[in-house]
């Protein structure tokens, strides 16, 4: 970034993620995304007089297990609060959330940048809370600023949220990322959110401000909100942060205030907020009991702790050998890691499968716009057979890629392929010397020339011998035989 | 008087009342006065008092994680000042 040289970023970073409850945190109504607008509904979730919430039990527990992956210290007691403020999408006009006394405090986890390099983010605290209805505004123009009118679905409201907040530990738009895909992969991993920002189950707001460099206060922050994937929350905080530089290089002074990120035009612009609407009358939710957490409950959970991405990914480094930022790839996703776990110790190959895995594999993904490893046709035993066949010198590295096309089109096993493709390597040296001889016939210049000593021109007859078998030939006997009849 | 009218007008914005000169006048004092008993209170030595949070000898009243039926948004609907594709529709509020 242009605005490296004279001042320094500073980014913090609220991450709200959706339980994944069956039901909603303070009422029995389904937490299901995606169902026709007001389904799940009911006194309670819609604040009509005379409802009283009742704590569902599993968000404490997710929440409790979320806080303990976050490194979090877990509160011995804890308790609601209500938050005033009135917007439709909240009908009692307060959200009972948590203030003063959060679930769980002062976490930490490590980021990792694709060289390697290790920063520690902080974890301010994490709380449970209820999600807001969702709106849905009415404009003919496309732009919210124009909408006249607007639809309340109250599906979403009262659904259960873990509310992170980090520490403003984070420095750069990308660092920022990292820490928002860390958050994502521990989550996913220890099963309480499925995290998907396009569907709105993990939304993040972001607080920026910039200071010169070695000044010790932090600069006038600035919040943005509506940034719904993660790419777009790096490309906000990149814009807004050449924001901040060009307006204080030219003198001007950075107004605190909330700005909307617009996708579409790739701008973060200001949301005027009417005024005292940020002043939220918290007092304690007289409607629910107070929490105390036993340790032993804590234990209950900590022990149901999956091995987390981080360690998983350092534990394929010092058992596999696979580099760092591979590991970090193959480990972001649980079902990814488990998939390269099973294919490297079926093969005994462990780098190869990796290579396999974020080469060919995850461009073929790519092209076919599948997410998941386990929704292609392949499977860690089809993946481990291939790499047997290659290393038995079945087939050549090339031929292999053909049966990998195969395997990922049509799924099924490596042998049977390369036995019905009729793929095996030509190993007979006889056939490979023959056909060596017609290629040196026929490029009597190149020979002449190699001979000469351009020595690289080698490579051209490889590839000549390669095309008259139709890549079958085993390469290094090409080589060798190539050199022998040529020197000789 | 320990609270304005400023303060009252303020907070009745905050919620949404609509309160009249007379009211104004009448929240003013009788919130003072709420405020000013408050006070008395905060003199008190709590230093051995746990702070309440909850007013009845409850905690950890929690339920299952069982789907309940919800309830018929048509019978929701029909209270409502204006419906259309199945949302409440509400006046712009950005």
């Amino acid at each position: 970034m242009s605005n490296r040289a004279k001042f320094e970023t500073v980014i913090g970073l609220e991450v709200h993620v959706e339980l994944n409850t069956k039901t909603k945190i303070f009422c029995s109504c389904k937490n299901e995304f995606g169902a026709e607008p007001n389904t799940y509904i009911c006194p309670n979730c819609l604040g009509l007089p005379g409802s009283l919430p009742v704590f569902n039990g599993e968000v404490l527990h997710h929440a409790i297990k979320a806080g303990l992956a976050l490194g979090c210290s877990i509160a011995q007691k804890s308790k609601f609060d209500r938050k005033n403020y009135y917007y439709p999408d909240l009908p009692k006009a307060y959200q009972i959330s948590q203030f003063d006394m959060p679930i769980a405090v002062n976490g930490r986890i490590d980021i990792v940048f694709r060289d390697g390099q290790k920063k520690r983010i902080g974890i301010t605290r994490l709380h449970m809370e209820e999600d807001a209805g969702k709106l849905i505004h009415l404009t003919a123009t496309g732009q919210i600023a124009d909408a006249q009118q607007s639809l309340v679905d109250y599906n979403r409201g009262g659904v259960p949220l873990a509310e992170i907040v980090s520490e403003p530990d984070m420095r750069t738009p990308e660092e920022a990322y990292l820490y928002l895909t860390t958050i994502k992969s521990i989550m996913k991993y220890i099963n309480v959110s499925d995290c998907n920002m396009e569907e709105g189950s993990l939304r993040c707001d972001a607080n920026v401000s910039i200071r010169p460099w070695g000044q010790e206060k932090f600069g006038t922050k600035v919040e943005i909100k509506n940034m719904n994937s993660f790419k777009n929350v790096q490309k906000a905080l990149e814009y807004e942060v050449d924001r901040q530089t060009r307006m204080t290089e030219s003198g001007e002074a950075i107004v605190q205030e909330t700005r909307l990120w617009d996708t579409a035009k790739g701008k973060t612009f200001s949301m005027r907020s009417k005024e005292g609407s940020h002043d939220y009358r918290y007092f304690p939710e007289p409607d629910l009991p107070p929490l105390e957490i036993s340790n032993s409950y804590i234990e209950t959970i900590a022990k149901e702790l999956p091995e987390l991405p981080l360690a998983k990914a350092e534990r394929f480094v010092a058992e596999y050998g696979i580099p760092a930022y591979d590991a970090g790839v193959l480990t972001a996703d649980l079902a990814t890691a488990r998939w390269y776990e099973k294919a490297a110790k079926l093969s005994g190959e462990p780098k190869q499968c990796s290579n396999w895995i974020m080469g060919d594999m995850m461009a073929k993904m790519n092209e076919a716009g599948i997410e998941e490893i386990s929704d292609t046709k392949i499977t860690p035993e089809n993946l481990s057979g291939m790499i047997k066949l290659i290393k038995d010198g079945t087939i050549s590295g090339k031929i292999a890629k053909q049966v990998f096309e195969e395997m990922f089109a049509n799924g099924g096993d490596a042998a049977k392929i390369v036995k019905d493709k009729g793929l095996v390597q030509i190993t007979d040296a006889g056939a490979i010397e023959k056909a060596v001889e017609a290629v040196i016939a026929a490029n009597a210049k190149a020979v002449d020339e190699i001979k000469g000593g351009k020595v690289n021109g080698i490579g051209f007859l490889v590839g000549q011998v390669m095309k008259q078998t139709g890549g079958k030939a085993n390469p290094q006997m090409v080589n060798e035989l190539l050199r022998k009849k040529i020197s000789g | 008087m320990v609270i304005t009218r400023k303060d009252v007008e303020y907070i009745a914005h905050l919620s949404r009342l609509e309160i009249t000169e007379q009211e104004a006048e009448q929240y003013t004092k009788e919130l003072s006065d709420i405020l000013e008993h408050i006070n008395r209170l905060s003199k008190l030595n709590t230093d051995n008092v746990e702070p309440t949070y909850f007013t009845m000898d409850m905690k950890n009243v929690t339920r299952s994680d069982v789907v309940k039926p919800s309830i018929d948004k048509q019978k929701v609907f029909v209270a409502a000042p204006s419906i259309e594709n199945n949302g409440f529709k509400v006046p712009k509020i950005i």
